[in-house]
């Protein structure tokens, strides 16, 4: 299925899970600061490993910068 | 260290709160944390980037300083608030400093989606700190919905102009039941101690320290100046007047006359 994470197409198997994007980003599972929005509802990390991704589904990650 | 002050339920010494936006370095960042002897400072959220190195959050937690994430480059409520959970999530804390502009080339705050934000991130529990102009209807407002505390700008975002209009700021803080911390437009040291002369609780600076020739210098001079407007203010300043009042007393002047000429 095609998803968007941060705003790039991408082709990801079926079962992928908002856990397997943020491995794909490289991102260790205990990185601090980052976060994660499927299709504009945040995912709390918790949760990442369980939710499935939907077809076209549109996902923000994102991490602490400098800032303000 | 002046005495204490509280905003919501945290206590803090410091009254500078300093913006981590435009430190060339995490090194010149640190240095100008120690000069600052601030408690509290701002972080964004963007887009993850898998080649950034050394996270922001190891060089706060090194200094011993709390976050206080921001919304910033949010146009609309709905932005906003989904940075606001993002950044809830991100930094394990309900405090939110918001931003919502409506402008690209001011950087002007939209306070109808302002407003908006404000009033859905309060109900969902956060603690909202919002940058707001210095309009104290819209300050009213945003304390009526429950922001923790209002942040008028004195000029627009890294202009450094200074307080633009001091009036509008002195009415906010008469009428205000929150702290007023004055958010945006500081340049240099003077222009601190005129925020905290007038009556602020405090001043956030990112700008005029981390774009400073020396920012670690001007973190010690802001840092002083909000110490010195805070005592000022505490002082009370003599009134304007137009004319002059002599501080040496009129009473045992000594005439001298015209010397060969008697009286």
């Amino acid at each position: 299925m095609i998803v968007t994470i941060n705003g790039e197409r991408r082709e990801l198997p079926s079962s992928a899970t908002v856990a397997s994007v943020v491995e794909l980003l490289d991102v260790a599972p205990a990185a601090r600061g980052v976060a994660v929005a499927l299709n504009g509802e945040v995912v709390t990390r918790s949760r990442w490993s369980q939710t499935e991704l939907p077809d076209g589904a549109r996902i923000e990650v994102v991490a602490a910068i400098q800032g303000g | 260290m002046s005495e204490s002050w509280r905003i919501a339920d945290r206590e803090l010494g410091s009254r500078l709160i300093l913006g981590t936006g435009g430190f060339a370095s995490h090194d010149l960042l640190t240095r100008a944390l120690r000069a600052s002897a601030t408690e509290l400072c701002t972080v964004a959220l963007r887009r993850l980037d898998p080649a950034a190195r050394g996270s922001i959050l190891d060089v706060l937690e090194a200094a011993g300083v709390q976050v206080l994430p921001n919304t910033a480059g949010c146009f609309t409520a709905r932005d906003a608030i989904v940075t606001a959970r993002l950044a809830r999530e991100a930094f394990a804390t309900d405090w939110i400093k918001l931003e919502v502009i409506g402008d690209d080339r001011t950087l002007l705050p939209d306070a109808v989606e302002l407003v908006a934000a404000a009033e859905a991130l309060v109900d969902d529990g956060f603690v909202v700190l919002p940058y707001t102009t210095d309009d104290p209807v819209l300050a009213r407002r945003l304390e009526d919905v429950g922001c923790a505390a209002v942040m008028p700008l004195g000029s627009p975002i890294g202009s450094g102009m200074g307080i633009r209009n001091p009036y509008n700021i002195s009415i906010i803080i008469e009428r205000a039941g929150v702290p007023v911390i004055l958010d945006a437009g500081v340049g240099t040291a003077s222009d601190a101690a005129l925020a905290m002369e007038l009556g602020c609780d405090g001043v956030l600076c990112a700008s005029a320290i981390s774009r400073a020739h020396d920012p670690a210098a001007m973190a010690r001079a802001i840092r002083l100046a909000v110490e010195s407007g805070r005592l000022a203010r505490g002082a009370g300043r003599i009134p304007r007047r137009h004319y002059a009042e002599a501080s040496t007393p009129q009473d045992g002047l000594p005439v001298f006359g015209v010397p060969g000429v008697a009286e």
